[in-house]
């Protein structure tokens, strides 16, 4: 691989972000490391079929039945691994315009995807166009702040999933960018937005402490953040403002990352921020790999970007 | 268990990646049959029009605007009885080019992927007043019809007419937009209050649809509706 490997550096004196101090080498490192793959797209935007030749900006790039190349290949590598979406999976070709997110979902969930988080542009045809394309969908739909009680979509969206994978619990939950003067109230209806800071503050405590999970995922439609509005909420804020999140996914603002962020949230802890870009260009690959206690207080938490 | 090691990266779907047959096969049927409908021939243009092509009017813009008004009035009419006075949509939503050559379905796609529709507000002249005002100081060629606005080195409005008589204050007037403008996108903030609002429900991009299939050439044109004098 041509890809080059970045090492994060937190201090100027280590080579890796190290979260315990510099203790003894455990002595019984028996228990086999575990690992864990998150795949991750966002802003797909009906983009089924690959840019054209003549594009002037994304030639040959994207697609979906390549897609389904590259993580068939890496479940074949490591099957413990989930695949999610971080929501605006509708409008953008006329695939949707034809046949309303249909074949969007089809594909999804024949790729396995395990769960999506729901976008402001998944309202397009709105909710009752959301609400008829889930027979298609096998997947489910993480939202955590947008209460859907007196809505179709009531019941059909769940705030968090606890997944189980090689005895690892993982926590996924969603969070939806405000609606009112993006979408047309008579698009996502009586739809109600929750504040996210305080549902994700919410979330990661019942992850943490209720459901015990060893690794906690916010799925989040936010945005990376806002230049022109600093005081807007996006992920770098929901990070440093927030506790126990391991990794957050994001999407809207279209954010093309040369590498993941890692940032440090309200303990000081780090958490990663990604996000790729959109239009099915890339495919967001994050491993994480487990071991017991002991020697985790022995070795910190590398983290390698 | 805890967290021992991340690794993070980016994976960028290229060409070089094989395409999964099985994915290839569902999707044939539902490509083949858009594919059918985006290549039909409905008119053709002369020329390529571009939204940067122009000061303050341009001729695909003329286009858009004319095109809501025919169609749009057509339905307004026969529903309502009334006329659409004047028209005005943005810049922005003008998505891409029309080429020289055929245009196809796909290209009102193209220029028009969002779903948004035809709505006519009924105002009064200070509202009419109030988005000549935001049109001198957009600077932008948000597409119009009905309207004369000339403004003068300054942008300072030295000439403002709809259907070519000044604007009187308590008159109702019959603007059309689309629902995105409406409900204040582009900061359009002048359609509220009003007196009635018509939801037409006709899509912009099916009214384009509509009216290329009628036209057999295009033939839009940068005219004087909207313009400064030096």
């Amino acid at each position: 691989m041509k890809r080059r490997t970045f090492i994060q550096q937190s201090t100027a004196a280590t080579a890796l972000v190290t979260l315990g101090g510099f203790g003894f080498q455990s002595c019984n490192s028996i228990i086999k490391t575990r690992k864990i793959t998150i795949l991750h797209t966002n802003d797909v935007h009906s983009h089924i079929d690959a840019f054209g030749p003549d594009d002037a900006k994304n030639a040959n790039q994207g697609g979906v039945a390549r897609r389904a190349t590259l993580v068939q290949n890496i479940r074949n590598e490591n099957p413990n691994t989930l695949l999610l979406d971080a929501g605006d999976i509708f409008q953008g070709t006329p695939y949707f315009n034809y046949y309303g997110g249909e074949l969007e979902f089809k594909l999804m969930s024949k790729m396995k995807y395990d769960a999506a988080t729901i976008g402001n542009h998944d309202f397009d045809n709105g909710i009752d166009g959301l609400y008829a394309q889930l027979p298609h969908a096998n997947f489910k739909f993480l939202s955590a702040n947008y209460n859907f009680k007196n809505t179709v979509m009531d019941t059909h969206v769940k705030p968090y999933h606890v997944f189980i994978k090689d005895g690892i619990k993982i926590g996924v939950f969603g969070l939806g960018v405000k609606l009112d003067g993006l979408v047309d109230k008579k698009m996502y209806k009586e739809t109600e937005y929750l504040d996210p800071i305080e549902i994700a503050s919410d979330m990661s405590r019942i992850l943490k402490e209720e459901e015990a999970c060893d690794l906690i995922i916010c799925l989040s439609h936010l945005g990376y953040y806002y230049s022109k509005d600093a005081k807007k909420v996006c992920d770098l804020m929901l990070a440093k403002a927030t506790k126990n999140i391991d990794l957050i996914i994001g999407g809207h603002t279209h954010t093309f990352l040369p590498k993941p962020t890692v940032a440090q949230n309200s303990e000081g802890k780090n958490v990663l921020v990604n996000q790729v870009g959109c239009y099915g260009i890339n495919l967001g690959r994050i491993d994480f790999y487990f071991d017991a206690e002991k020697n985790k207080t022995a070795n910190g938490t590398s983290i390698i970007v | 268990m805890v967290i021992s090691k991340i690794e993070g990266k980016q994976i960028g779907i290229k060409d070089s990646l094989a395409i999964n047959q099985e994915f290839e096969n569902e999707i044939a049927p539902y490509r083949a049959r858009l594919q059918e409908d985006m290549n039909t021939i409905i008119s053709y243009a002369p020329k390529t029009y571009s939204k940067t092509d122009g000061d303050l009017n341009t001729a695909i813009g003329n286009l858009m605007a004319d095109i809501v008004f025919k169609q749009g009035n057509s339905i307004f009419n026969k529903r309502t009885n009334k006329n659409i006075d004047a028209v005005i949509l943005n810049h922005g939503g003008i998505r891409s080019i029309i080429s020289e050559g055929n245009i196809t379905t796909e290209t009102a796609f193209q220029v028009m992927p969002f779903e948004n529709s035809i709505v006519v507000v009924a105002l009064k002249g200070q509202q009419i007043d109030s988005m000549m005002q935001y049109l001198s100081k957009a600077k932008k060629a948000h597409p119009v019809q009905g309207i004369t606005l000339t403004l003068d080195k300054d942008y300072s409005i030295s000439e403002a007419l709809i259907q070519g008589k000044p604007i009187i204050k308590d008159k109702t007037y019959y603007l059309a937009t689309n629902d995105y403008l409406y409900d204040g996108g582009d900061s359009m903030l002048f359609f509220k209050p009003n007196d009635t609002t018509y939801y037409l429900n006709y899509k912009i991009r099916n009214a384009m649809i509509d009216y290329f299939k009628k036209v057999d050439t295009i033939n839009p044109k940068i005219d004087n509706r909207f313009t400064q004098t030096r």
